[in-house]
């Protein structure tokens, strides 16, 4: 098939929605939302590519994906190639187009986005990437055949299995290196399986990404939590890793700080979120027990937040709130997320600041106090600040809180690897190789940058990767 | 990983103790720290903590009270099965040095727990007087082997089946009234107990530390689920604790926590021995 329209013609074609179940299905199930693209649904989307010369898409990209061309392959009907392309420098990409803010990266920059709508790169990319995982699944003869380490090849220790480390890994390994994974949970993946729902991400695709890793010759050990089964120190003094690669994400909850946050009933949304997600507690035959509430509130506005509401709702919630301190242009989780949270249901409630949380004799939540809030100059972020409105305090009553206001860095590595430095937040300081200031020891990801994204926490263990060939090599 | 159930034994009705083969944790672990574990794939993970280690065979001893789901499906392993999930060691250590005359105070299933760290008080110089409380003679565990790590040990029951009728704050405070010299004190048991030798150590002015066993999922810092408030602050008990100033401990709120899924547990048929105890 070629890919010939003119340029007028192209820009003729209106922007594609994906299908998705309905809102009022899809509240009561896990099932993944969005259904993906057709064949021909995504041939007359790739066609709306203008094929720029200087691709603009390209540079809003954190690992810098080749756009135009594998959307030129899938308007060639030519799948095949569009996912080599793909992989040239994406190597998760069916979780990259579900889970990508592309309208602040790729999307943003489209030159179609300024004349009214930017080609569905994302959605193009899932498609691509589901397309060939299914034809793999299919074919018998695809089986892929795992291949052995190399012992005598260098290793490499990663130590965290979410996206950072998988990126970093499928890299070294590509490059001929003998690589192990230690993951502190029972489970690979980081983020990717113990916080973000299935109905935004199928933990099949996760587990499939992982499998290939696996059949590359990549050593997973689970439940190997670093800086106490191993310290860092240990990795390359006495188990013989030549270099280290730190990507364990930026997991410490941040609570709220206020009065009765200890009650019960009150959850971090990572301890919500894991209840649910990697302890499946959603399904029946699952132990992990989590409270079912009845009114919830939900505080904070990013992706984890809307997560978390949307699986309050699908738990069996009757009401969920977002209670946000800032104004709808200031929430910074993906649109397409608060679209899809305000249709099936969760109520926003914006400029609200949480004061205190009460409950009854026994220590279970009944209600939370809050004051509303009204935006003031702009403050350091650039954001106009929330200010609070004298006398406006009211009381809403809930059963369960869920905190979704950030994270901080995990203690565990920090405490035991006195001489890595860290930055004032305790994070990990690193250049933009992932170079950090203990030598042979590599980071990137969450770890370094603080709470980011799944396509950054790859493209910076994409650079360690170089970085690290390039120590070892030398 | 495996981790094979070398040797499994009952050491009281609904008490099980368990080898199990863990290397590189019998290497690394120290007294005072835990483990988590799934027993199948379909458990929930909790925590427990190491109650023993033997380096040669790299093996770590795990005593579990059947109390609810997870302890069930733990017990109903045997030897020669495997363990799905075990991640350790978690936690900080106990601070082990020669403070003098040592307490160490131990109810219930608490007393496995109690059991490395009276061991390596002994061996660093201390006088270890143990003190274990249980309900009835029959619920008594590990009562040689911690005869055996102390220097004087003290059992009380609370129905006078066996050693001193009554509680181990009673022994406690006899002894602190007979002006004994105590230099330092360790609690781990039920909630109440601890919170209970917290005010005599307090009011006497004895340093202690108590171990707590809350709820946790991950034990890495990643939940915020095992948060208890000590002096004001709120802390993780994964990767702050277990142990903690017992002075500054608010135990009210911690047992509140405790019983955060106590209803869905209940619809089963659930047997807490370690309630209400002092
Ligand atoms: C609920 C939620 C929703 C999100 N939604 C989106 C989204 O839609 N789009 C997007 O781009 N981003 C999203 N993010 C952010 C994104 O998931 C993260 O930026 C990304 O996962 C960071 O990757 P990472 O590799 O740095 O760390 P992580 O994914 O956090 O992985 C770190 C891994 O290291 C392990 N680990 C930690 N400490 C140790 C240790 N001491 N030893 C061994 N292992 C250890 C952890 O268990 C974990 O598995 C979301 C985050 C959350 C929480
Ligand atoms: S990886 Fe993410 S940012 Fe890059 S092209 Fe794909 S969807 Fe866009």
């Amino acid at each position: 098939m070629k890919n010939d329209l003119t340029a007028k013609e192209r820009m003729a074609i209106p922007r594609h929605d994906m299908p998705e179940q309905s809102p009022e299905i899809r509240k009561n199930n896990f099932e993944e939302v969005p259904l993906g693209y057709s064949e021909e649904t995504a041939i007359k989307e790739a066609q709306r590519c203008l094929q720029c010369k200087k691709p603009k898409c390209v540079q809003g990209c954190p690992v810098n994906v080749h756009i135009p061309e594998f959307i030129n392959k899938v308007a060639e009907g030519d799948f095949d190639s569009a996912q080599k392309i793909l992989l040239d420098t994406n190597s998760l990409p069916a979780i990259c187009g579900r889970v990508c803010p592309q309208e602040t990266q790729c999307e943003e920059l489209c030159i179609l986005a300024n004349k009214g709508e930017a080609v569905a790169v994302g959605r193009l990319e899932r498609f691509v990437a589901d397309t060939a995982r299914l034809k793999a699944e299919t074919s018998a003869s695809q089986k892929t055949e795992i291949t052995k380490p190399d012992p005598s090849a260098r290793k490499i220790a990663i130590v965290g299995s979410g996206p950072s480390g998988l990126s970093c890994a499928a890299d070294l390994l590509q490059a001929g290196y003998n690589v192990t994974l230690f993951e502190a949970l029972h489970e690979a993946g980081g983020v990717l399986v113990y916080g973000i729902p299935e109905f935004r991400l199928p933990k099949s695709i996760v587990k499939s990404e992982i499998d290939a890793l696996l059949a590359k010759g990549a050593n997973m050990i689970t439940n190997a939590v670093i800086g106490r089964l191993y310290t860092i120190d240990d990795l390359l003094d006495e188990e013989g890793f030549s270099a280290v690669f730190i990507g364990t994400g930026a997991g410490t909850p941040k609570f709220l700080n206020i009065p009765g946050e200890n009650l019960i009933g009150v959850y971090s949304s990572n301890e919500f979120l894991t209840r649910v997600n990697l302890m499946k507690a959603y399904k029946s035959d699952a132990r992990t027990p989590v409270i079912r509430g009845n009114h919830v509130a939900v505080f904070g506005a990013g992706n984890t937040a809307m997560d978390s509401a949307r699986t309050a709702l699908r738990i069996g919630a009757d009401n969920v709130y977002i209670m946000y301190r800032r104004s709808r242009t200031e929430m910074p989780a993906r649109i397409e997320e608060i679209h899809h949270a305000e249709q099936e249901g969760v109520k926003l409630d914006l400029l609200v600041n949480p004061l205190e949380f009460k409950g009854d004799d026994k220590g279970w939540l009944k209600s939370v106090v809050c004051q509303r809030m009204e935006l003031g100059e702009p403050d350091d972020s650039g954001r106009r600040r929330p200010v609070p409105i004298e006398g406006s305090e009211f009381e809403t009553q809930i059963d369960v809180a869920i905190i979704a206001v950030g994270t901080s860095s995990n203690p565990l590595i920090r405490q035991t690897t006195p001489d890595l430095p860290m930055n004032k937040w305790g994070y990990i300081e690193a250049d933009d190789d992932g170079i950090t200031g203990k030598k042979g020891v590599f980071a990137g990801g969450d770890i370094v940058t603080g709470a980011a994204t799944v396509i950054e926490a790859m493209g910076a263990g994409k650079k360690a990767a170089a970085a690290i060939i390039n120590y070892v090599s030398c | 990983m495996p981790y094979k159930i070398l040797e499994k034994k009952t050491l009281a009705d609904n008490v099980i103790s368990l080898w199990v083969e863990a290397p590189q944790i019998a290497k690394k672990r120290k007294a005072g720290q835990f483990i988590i574990l799934r027993p199948n794939d379909k458990s929930e993970r909790i925590p427990l903590t190491i109650a023993g280690v033997k380096k040669d065979a790299g093996a770590i001893r795990l005593i579990a009270q059947v109390v609810g789901d997870t302890t069930r499906e733990l017990a109903d392993l045997n030897e020669g099965d495997f363990i799905r999930d075990l991640a350790g060691p978690l936690g900080h250590p106990t601070p082990i040095k020669n403070y003098g005359t040592v307490a160490c105070i131990g109810g219930g299933i608490g007393v496995a727990p109690m059991l490395p760290i009276a061991a390596a008080m002994k061996e660093a110089g201390n006088h270890v007087v143990t003190i274990v409380g249980a309900r009835t003679k029959e619920l008594l565990i590990l009562e040689d082997e911690l005869r055996e790590a102390s220097s004087e040990f003290i059992i009380t029951t609370d129905d006078g089946s066996y050693g001193e009728k009554g509680f181990v704050t009673d022994v406690l405070k006899k002894r602190i009234a007979d002006s004994a010299k105590i230099d330092f004190a360790a609690a781990i048991g039920p909630v109440p107990m601890m919170k209970a030798v917290a005010a005599v150590t307090k009011e006497a002015g004895i340093p202690t530390i108590a171990s707590l066993n809350t709820i946790m999922i991950d034990g890495t810092g990643m939940c915020g689920g095992c948060r208890v408030t000590i002096g004001g602050e709120v802390k993780y008990t994964c990767v702050d604790g277990p142990e903690f100033d017992a002075h500054q401990v608010d135990f009210d709120e911690l047992q509140n926590r405790l019983g955060t899924y106590r209803e869905q547990e209940n619809k089963e048929e659930h047997n807490c021995k370690l309630e209400g105890k002092v």
